[in-house]
């Protein structure tokens, strides 16, 4: 069969990516009312405080109306039915038959919920559903007699009556806003069609010059240049467009604080700032969720119910604040409360009970790194000090989100006075500033958000080994190194003569990932890296460079995972050393200590010495077995015998020894006996831990004397193999 | 006389497939490949669309079709439109574009493995050979 060219015209292509028109008017009166909706919510919560705003009452009732006279014209009988109840109800309150009340604005509120979920049903299955209102407009028809609720009359805004007096209010609520007129509506996905053909114009662009500069036309170079400025200009125009002011997130805070502060029986009030401040939408989307758990924090945990505010001489309403702000190229914005603030002390408690840090680090801690402790994810499950003084619930989940965007989360509090979160996130996620690395002959791009430094693998850089696992030393730390070979399975080339080390940050972890060439940094778009690839973690997106060829883009915490890095590890006390302290801090956390270095299964590992009571030599012929314990006796003592080498899953080189080395480890004031090889030295260092994976009865490693030395963690290694002796003596 | 449907056939090895006419976008030469490291094995790779990034998928694995040892690049590709997006699928050669009456048709037979046959739509009884006919649908054609 021969070839024979299929023509299709590329505008069929264009066409079946770009949305599809809103022409469908059922469509069009979905997103008009749920527009409307969000005003009609905005609305309610303005009357419930200040109930004598002709003006909102007129809107609210307008977005009624034009929802039931739509759903007359479209036949749609529950949601006219709905929509007709409220505004009888409303038309009262209008024309001052009743006054509004509490219990009003809950069933509008209700009524509002009703007519979006009956939307959303019809967006999903075309048909009203069978939710059953007939409940709703009963409490709605209810409503309508004057003596239904009479004890919940709002009272009428009096002078006291703090930050929403009536011009406020009125100015808060964007009623058929000017700034709407010469606009229209255009689909997300239509502006991302145009992004993407604005991105190919600039590759085509940067061809075009280089062929200009080979020509040597000065009229073709001139002609260049200006296409060259005109496609920049269009980039930027472009990307401008996809940007929303974060009000339109904002917008919906305000109900959902109103139902929390119900549920937790408080009283919250909210102010905004900076909501015109713009940010790309899919940053936008990222943040929703953050921003709503943090509200949700400071409403359940920071904020104090009235009766304990008026005792601590605090007014009975607490203030949640939004501020949002641009500054050095990123966008902050700061939710501050004027709450309980969160208490150290229980922190630590908490930390401690859940052996998150030890006594020695908690000791040493900052108020900083202590505040750091509830982002960490053993920290979020503890429900009793949430509900007293934490702020834990799923903390960590929020830092992750944010940290997925390239943003940063920093907390302070101040115990008694309140919280303020500062949420640090990058304008817009679409182009971001990205290094381009080669590996196996394949490149990828790394976010520069991600990169701290690139080092050249050398004779002053070399990768060692604790055991299998690899690690490079920097500065005096351990830092895990991973391959990006091996981690992405990359079919090997010829041996690269040079090897460079990228150190990232994934969060406060480092790790070094190991690539064959560096290229150049570049700012690039990012590109969904489709559906059916959506699976791979280790990517984040995908980007057209400038020659036109697709490279993947890296999801750092992605790799990171892939090689079992980043494993969160809640038992270990050194786990949390690199989560807390920052690279500059973290000599303040180590300490002078002195160490018992020595030999086991082919391994230099070590002990603090301060638990080390004596070294002692045994005999073979004297270990006895009881219990299915290797003990001797000491003296008056039988002393349990603890095999390091076998514990640590080393191999076993002393198994026919004729004298063993022990090292007397004294346990609760109690002697134990870890066997070992041979005794190597004491040394008095600075201890910087680092983690390079998880294993039984190591805490971490360490270089020592200029090598890298395991540190054993004794208490782990008595916890599994020796439980009854700790229970017994302890 | 009973309806008609156009497909648009092409060849991978001897084998004659077909896709719907209405969801074929386009036929191009294959473009340059960037490989996806840890991507199911019918992931062929990711191709520039004029700006768009598009999946290829190698339907030869999808359907359990042999891949010569020594793998000759796959030079033509079609380009079909799905509601879930575009898909690439890196083909040996392109052939016409014929009308079958649906009498002609019949679904795969009840014997093929289970995987390629969620893959078909129907088989239809050419005169010379046989043409398989694919669905095209997304998630089926791109195993997700």
């Amino acid at each position: 069969m021969k070839a024979l060219a299929l023509q299709l015209l590329p505008s069929a292509y264009h066409g079946c990516t770009a949305a599809l028109p809103m022409t469908d008017p059922l469509q069009e009166f979905f997103i008009e009312s749920l527009e409307n909706l969000e005003q009609y919510d905005a609305g309610l919560l303005v009357l419930e405080k200040n109930p004598d705003s002709p003006k909102v009452i007129s809107s609210i009732f307008r977005t009624l109306h034009t929802i039931k006279g739509t759903c007359g014209f479209l036949a749609l009988h529950k949601l006219e039915a709905i929509a007709h109840a409220g505004e009888n109800l409303l038309a009262l309150v209008r024309d001052g038959s009743i006054p509004f009340t509490r219990s009003i604005a809950s069933a509008l509120l209700a009524t509002g919920d009703a007519i979006r979920s009956i939307i959303s049903e019809l967006e999903n299955t075309q048909k009203e559903g069978d939710g059953d209102y007939s409940a709703l407009i009963e409490r709605l028809v209810q409503l309508q007699k004057p003596e239904a609720s009479p004890s919940q009359h709002l009272p009428a805004p009096s002078a006291a009556g703090p930050e929403t007096d009536q011009s406020v209010a009125e100015a808060e609520l964007p009623i058929e806003s000017k700034a709407l007129e010469g606009t229209i509506r255009v689909h997300v996905e239509t502006l991302d069609t145009l992004m993407n053909l604005v991105g190919e114009l600039v590759l085509t662009r940067n061809q075009i010059t280089q062929f200009s500069v080979a020509q040597n036309s000065a009229p073709l170079q001139s002609a260049a240049q200006r296409l060259s400025q005109l496609t920049s200009e269009l980039q930027d125009r472009m990307m401008k467009t996809r940007v929303q002011p974060i009000d339109t997130l904002w917008s919906k805070i305000p109900r959902t604080l109103r139902d929390l502060a119900e549920l937790c029986h408080k009283k919250v009030r909210l102010r905004t700032e900076g909501g015109e401040t713009e940010l790309d939408r899919t940053v936008l989307d990222a943040i929703k969720d953050p921003l709503t758990h943090l509200l949700r924090n400071s409403v359940d945990h920071g904020i104090e119910t009235p009766e304990v505010r008026i005792a601590a001489g605090k007014p009975p309403e607490g203030t949640i604040s939004l501020r949002a702000f641009h500054a050095a190229g990123l966008v902050t914005i700061e939710i501050v409360d004027d709450g309980g603030g969160i208490n150290l002390d229980r922190v630590k408690a908490r930390a401690l009970e859940r052996r998150l840090i030890t006594q020695d680090i908690a000791d040493q801690m900052s108020e900083r790194d202590l505040i750091n402790l509830i982002f960490l994810p053993g920290f979020s499950t503890a429900d009793k000090v949430s509900l007293v003084s934490g702020r834990g619930v799923g903390m960590d989940v929020v830092k992750t989100q944010i940290e997925k965007i390239g943003g940063i989360v920093e907390m302070t509090s101040t115990f008694g006075k309140g919280t303020t979160c500062r949420i640090k996130i990058p304008l817009t996620l679409a182009i971001i500033p990205v290094v381009i690395i080669g590996c196996c002959g394949e490149r990828f791009a790394i976010p520069q958000s991600n990169l701290l430094e690139v080092i050249r693998i050398d004779q002053n850089l070399v990768i060692e080994h604790v055991r299998d696992v690899p690690v490079a030393r920097l500065r005096g730390n351990l830092l895990p190194v991973v391959h990006l070979k091996d981690t992405l399975k990359l079919a090997p080339v010829s041996p690269p003569t040079l090897q460079h080390l990228a150190i990232l940050n994934v969060g406060a972890r480092q790790f070094g990932l190991v690539v064959d060439s560096i290229h150049e940094a570049e700012e690039v778009v990012v590109k969904p890296i489709g559906r059916a690839l959506i699976s791979l973690a280790c990517f984040a997106g995908s980007t057209i460079l400038r020659d036109g060829r697709i490279s993947l883009i890296l999801d750092v915490f992605g790799i990171g995972s892939q090689a079992n890095l980043l494993q969160s590890n809640t038992q270990s006390a050194a786990n949390v050393k690199p989560v807390d302290a920052s690279a500059e801090k973290s000599t303040d956390h180590s300490d002078l200590k002195e160490l018992l270095v020595f030999q086991v299964g082919g391994t230099r590992a070590a002990v603090p010495l301060e638990f080390v009571h004596r070294l002692e030599e045994f005999p073979r012929q004297d270990i006895e077995h009881c219990a299915g314990k290797c003990v001797i006796q000491y003296g008056h003592e039988i002393l349990p015998l603890i095999f390091l080498a076998k514990v640590m899953g080393l191999p076993e080189t002393m198994a026919d020894a004729s004298i063993f080395q022990t090292i007397i480890y004294h346990h609760n004031g109690h002697p134990l006996g870890l066997v070992i090889e041979a005794v190597e030295m004491i040394v008095k260092e600075k201890l910087e831990t680092r983690t390079t994976g998880k294993r039984t009865g190591v805490m971490g490693s360490a270089v020592i004397g200029k090598r890298v030395t395991e540190l054993v963690d004794v208490e782990e290694i008595i916890r599994i193999y020796a439980p009854e002796f700790s229970e017994v003596y302890a | 006389m009973s309806a008609t449907r156009q497909i648009c056939t092409f060849l991978l090895g001897e084998n004659l497939f077909g896709l719907d006419v209405n969801c074929v976008l386009e036929v191009i030469r294959t473009q340059p490949v960037t490989k996806v490291p840890l991507a199911p094995e019918a992931v062929y790779g990711l191709i520039n669309l004029r700006g768009q990034i598009v999946t290829a998928i190698d339907l030869r694995r999808r359907l359990d079709l042999a891949v010569p040892a020594e793998d000759h690049p796959l030079k033509m590709s079609i380009i079909i439109k799905t509601p879930d997006g575009p898909l690439c699928f890196p083909i040996d050669d392109v052939g016409d574009v014929i009308e079958v009456s649906q009498d002609l048709l019949e679904p795969a037979p009840d014997t093929m493995t289970s995987n390629a046959r969620k893959m078909i739509d129907s088989v239809c009884k050419l005169s010379s050979q046989l043409l398989v006919i694919l669905r095209s649908d997304f998630s089926v054609l791109a195993g997700v």
